[in-house]
């Protein structure tokens, strides 16, 4: 048997003071001084560690507002002058998508590498729109689960990248037409390119690392490579995104490189593929209501890889009643299945995926594998306060990061997300992640549940799906 | 006031700890229903809102004269008000009243606000108001005044989106207090024991090792009061658990923890895990920092090392293997049922005929939003369809293949709230199983850090000995028991509103139930 593939992980505590969602604080002055303060009661030691840093200097790293919010001191204080409160800070992180939830649990992964877990139920709402709007299922009794977590059994995560043949031809007893070129990478993952704003410091080469490391890509735009990498040994995706791809600086070197969509944009991959013969183009298509037969046009003219490019909530960017990804995915793939070119094509999808279950989820509606960006400035501590695009400081001081701290935490946010599609692969019974594709039979959409289950009761839904 | 005095603190030494030591003593697993108030265990109370005594006050004592709640009280003899008891304040709503304690007060030292820890409190499915709710029915032992929404949540889905259509007028001769709440667990006539429950719920499992035990013999005692079950959970079968033997399920499990064949023969109930809600697919997870001597000792593992339970059961692959693993469990005791615990996939109708078939009592269908102990973040949320759904499809489904009154389908995972219960029953299950709300009763904030260091801060899931002792056993049981009573009253209204003389008649009345995100079949839906 193979090795097995595996993210070495080692804990990178956080650089700068994180934010926690919940501080307690004194609400009345009204302190008697008893001698059974409960402060000193805490389980979690949280009033010593916060003394001891007033006392001592240890730099940000003091853990004020870690509060765990048992509230055993709120409700046992004598005086009742204790009252907790969420963190204003907690708050403004992030935005509507990105939530500070999403924040804080990046944050998590990226400092340790493991899988975040909790008690007491899941909290959240019933469902949401887009990826929230479905589950993945599980399998009980009837048919084989997959014990892959505890590393039982062997739940292979890579994907393969490139063009692939319909069908292959022998003559006597040998195979007459060559390989096709294929990539491999073992986790249905690669980075997007991020935009210009975080280019700063380390931030590019550590994201460039981490990927070489692992064995991911990183898409790059080809002006931005920086000096002394090489788009071949460090597995970067030189994309160009305006000019004409024949002109310019010379990527053939790179294994994959990304064009954009265009009306001729097959000649634009045939002059690349003139240069170096086993290079994997790939084309940017932005997601659209025309996105399925545009794919397919592609699919059909000889395309290799498209990159399906939705917002950055996982939305058409220019639609005017936009779709999300899940809807998009599916329609385009179920589109290529009909055409029988879907196993010839692979297929990105980036844009919206925050998390592990986002990728599994896209993958599950049609993509091959997606791409991601923010999440990994989250993994850096970064909390999308926009002060950069303002001019301002940036609270974190992303530009000093130590590249190799910037990429151990990007790689432990990997290796969480690696257990976790694990976790859900397991939990389906699949074995592979490419099984996964397109399999939307195990998965159940909200709007086919209401159906199936309610639609028969309570007549018809009053309100559309909330899939947008 | 009553025969128990058995309380962890009070003798610890003394206390008989062995099986045959508690058989001895019978008095020990003595336990009678009945509505006490239980008080909080913390000083302050969490409630919606706080009331400030100012220094104005002049100790006229008008406040405490006039407020029904109890939050103003002076002690007789005494001249000193005593701190207002806050939490059970109802609130502004309160100057409608004569009773409104802020106009009454002659100096204008009173003020009610909103209490800003309540904000901080709970989630999208507990809500504050669910959580304060649930604390006021397990010290009252009835339903919380009208301030509260103490039914329904702001998932925004499921449960919290469906409604009781009321009709305009009940049977004149029902009465409430005729209504049956009983619930029939042997539906097949294959000899075993006919059992009933006195009402339509029982403790979901929890086991040794991730509770503490005063919390699982608190629930253990009430199960017994009520004439209903509780449940081992995977972590084997406590020795102080044995008096109850007629009221504990024993779980079978993945992990097979603690399994033994005297434990199989002492339980009523089997319950086989084949998954559990808020982790469907992946196994069980005892972290190591839980995992004590005692703990061990019971596993049959090493202290302090993290315990999986693996997924799945390997030796069942087939319906044909789940009917061995039945057949062996009935062998082995032939009085027990058997009940399987699934969790909802795609196919989970077909899983509950299946289950049937190989010769299960019990379909306990475990949905994925519940759940007690530790689980992982993206399992909790995204694996297995919500068990609003998977109830009305097996409900379906077992009435197509015409053995719908063969099996008894418990649902769980999610079920907060009476309102709650009557609406899975109304979808089509015949029971239900709670857990978490038991463990609100006993004062879980649901801060979710079950899982972590010592376990839970306020001693409910740990196995941490300072910790478990905040959590006394006479407490514990008596707000349990006001629990049920209030789940039980207010169940009853429900049904009494519907016209209905007992919750299986119930069953299956989805021609009760609307939806708010439906257009209604006809107009004249009520809301509860």
């Amino acid at each position: 048997m193979p090795a097995k593939f595996h993210i070495h992980v080692e804990p990178a505590p956080p650089r700068v003071r994180p934010v926690g969602k919940f501080g307690i604080v004194d609400w009345r002055e009204d302190c008697s001084g008893c001698h059974n303060c409960v402060k000193r009661a805490c389980t979690y030691g949280l009033y010593r560690d916060e003394a001891d840093t007033l006392r001592e200097e240890v730099g940000f790293l003091d853990y004020i507002y870690q509060c765990k919010g048992c509230l055993s001191c709120v409700q046992d204080c004598t005086k009742n002058i204790l009252t907790r409160v969420v963190n204003p800070e907690y708050e403004r992180l992030g935005d509507d998508y990105f939530t500070p939830e999403i924040i804080l649990t990046t944050w998590f992964q990226a400092e340790t590498g493991q899988i975040p877990v909790s008690g007491a139920g899941f909290g959240g709402r019933f469902s949401g729109p887009g990826f929230d709007a479905m589950w993945t299922d599980m399998s009980e009794i009837v048919r084989p689960t997959r014990d892959g977590i505890h590393g039982r059994e062997y739940i292979n995560t890579s994907v393969d990248i490139g063009r692939k043949r319909d069908h292959l031809v022998f003559q006597d007893g040998r195979l007459t037409v060559p390989p096709l070129p294929l990539l491999s990478v073992p986790l249905p993952v690669i980075f997007e390119a991020i935009p210009k704003r975080w280019h700063r410091g380390p931030v590019v080469r550590a994201i460039i690392k981490a990927a070489a490391d692992i064995g991911l890509l990183s898409v790059l735009q080809a002006d931005d490579v920086p000096a002394g990498l090489s788009v071949d040994r460090d597995r970067i995706v030189p994309w160009l995104p305006t000019a004409d791809a024949a002109e310019g600086k010379d990527i053939s070197a790179a294994a994959m490189a990304m064009v954009p969509d265009r009306a001729d944009v097959a000649e634009v991959c045939a002059s690349l593929k003139k240069r170096n013969p086993e290079q994997i183009v790939a084309i940017r298509v932005q997601a659209s209501c025309d996105a399925a037969d545009r794919v397919r046009q592609l699919a059909h003219e000889g395309a290799e890889v498209v990159h399906l490019v939705f917002d950055r909530s996982g939305l058409e960017p220019t639609s005017s009643s936009p779709r999300h990804a899940r809807d998009v995915l599916r329609e385009v793939h179920g589109a290529l299945v009909k055409d029988g070119t879907r196993d010839q094509l692979t297929l990105i999808a980036s844009g919206g995926v925050a998390m592990a279950e986002h990728m599994a989820k896209a993958v599950i509606c049609g993509a091959d594998l997606v791409a991601i960006d923010v999440p990994l400035l989250l993994a850096m501590e970064c909390r999308l306060c926009e002060e950069c695009e303002r001019g301002q400081v940036c609270p974190i001081a992303l530009s000093e990061v130590d590249q190799a701290y910037a990429e151990r935490r990007i790689t432990n946010l990997m290796a969480a997300w690696h257990q976790q599609l694990i976790e859900m692969l397991g939990a389906m019974g699949i074995r592979e992640v490419r099984r996964l594709r397109g399999e939307t039979g195990r998965a159940m959409f909200f709007e086919d549940l209401e159906r199936e289950s309610f639609g028969e009761l309570f007549g018809t839904p009053r309100k559309v799906a909330s899939s947008s | 006031m009553s025969s128990v005095s058995v309380t962890d603190q009070a003798k610890p030494s003394e206390a008989p700890q062995t099986p045959e030591e508690l058989l001895a003593h019978p008095e020990y697993a003595e336990v009678t229903r009945q509505v006490r108030h239980a008080p909080p265990r913390y000083r302050n109370e969490i409630g919606k809102y706080h009331v400030h005594r100012s220094s104005k006050c002049i100790k006229c004592g008008k406040c405490a004269e006039i407020c029904p709640y109890g939050v103003h009280t002076r002690p007789t003899g005494y001249r000193q008000m005593v701190r207002p008891f806050d939490y059970r304040c109802i609130g502004p709503d309160c100057a409608k009243t004569d009773h409104y304690c802020v106009s009454a007060c002659p100096q204008g030292a009173l003020s009610v606000t909103k209490n800003p820890v309540f904000e901080t409190l709970g989630d999208h499915r507990w809500t504050a108001d669910l959580i304060v709710s649930t604390w006021q029915m397990a010290e009252t032992g009835h339903a919380p005044g009208p301030h509260l929404e103490s039914e329904i949540g702001a998932s925004g889905g499921g449960f919290d989106r469906l409604r009781f259509r009321f009709p305009s007028s009940v049977p004149a001769d029902l009465r409430p207090e005729n209504i049956s709440t009983e619930l029939l667990i042997n539906r097949r006539n294959d000899g075993r024991p006919k059992l009933k429950i006195d009402v339509p719920w029982y403790g979901g499992g929890m086991s040794f090792g991730s509770t503490g035990i005063t919390t699982i013999l608190s629930r253990a005692r009430n199960a017994k009061a009520w004439n209903t079950f509780t449940c081992t959970g995977e972590g084997g079968y406590v020795d102080r658990l044995v008096p109850y033997a007629d009221h504990v399920i024993t779980q079978v499990a993945t992990g097979l923890f603690g399994v033994r064949e005297e434990t199989i023969q002492r339980a009523p109930i089997v319950e086989f895990k084949y998954a559990q809600g808020a982790k469907p697919g992946l196994g069980g997870h005892l972290l190591g920092d839980k995992n004590t001597p005692a703990v061990a000792a019971m596993r049959e593992a090493v202290v302090g090392v993290p315990l999986f339970s693996p997924f799945p059961f390997h030796s069942v692959y087939s319906v044909e293997d789940h009917k061995k693993h039945l057949d062996w469990i009935a062998h082995v005791n032939p009085r027990a049922l058997l009940s399987a615990k699934v969790s909802t996939p795609v196919d989970v109708d077909m899983v509950a005929v299946g289950s049937y078939y190989a010769g299960a009592h019990i379909v306990h269908l475990d949905g994925s939003y519940g759940g007690t102990g530790a689980a992982p973040n993206v399992a909790k949320k995204n694996i297995a369809m919500p068990i609003e759904y998977a109830i009305s499809r097996v409900h379906r489904f077992l009435v197509e293949e015409g053995i719908r009154d063969e099996v008894t389908v418990i649902a769980s995972g999610g079920v907060r709230t009476p309102a709650d219960m009557a609406k899975a029953i109304a979808l089509g299950a015949d029971g239900l199983v709670v857990g978490t709300g038991e463990l609100v009763g006993v004062g879980c904030v649901r801060c979710g850090n079950c899982e972590s260091g010592r376990g839970c801060a306020r001693g409910i899931t740990t196995t941490d000995e300072e910790l478990f002792r905040k959590v006394t056993i006479e407490w514990g049981t008596q707000r349990l028991m006001n629990l049920y009573n209030a789940w039980r009253e207010m169940l009853v209204d429900i049904l009494y509103r519907l016209g209905l003389e007992s919750v299986s008649a119930l069953r299956g009345r989805t021609d009760l139930l609307c939806h708010l995100d439906y257009e209604d079949r006809e107009p004249g839906g009520t809301a509860p």
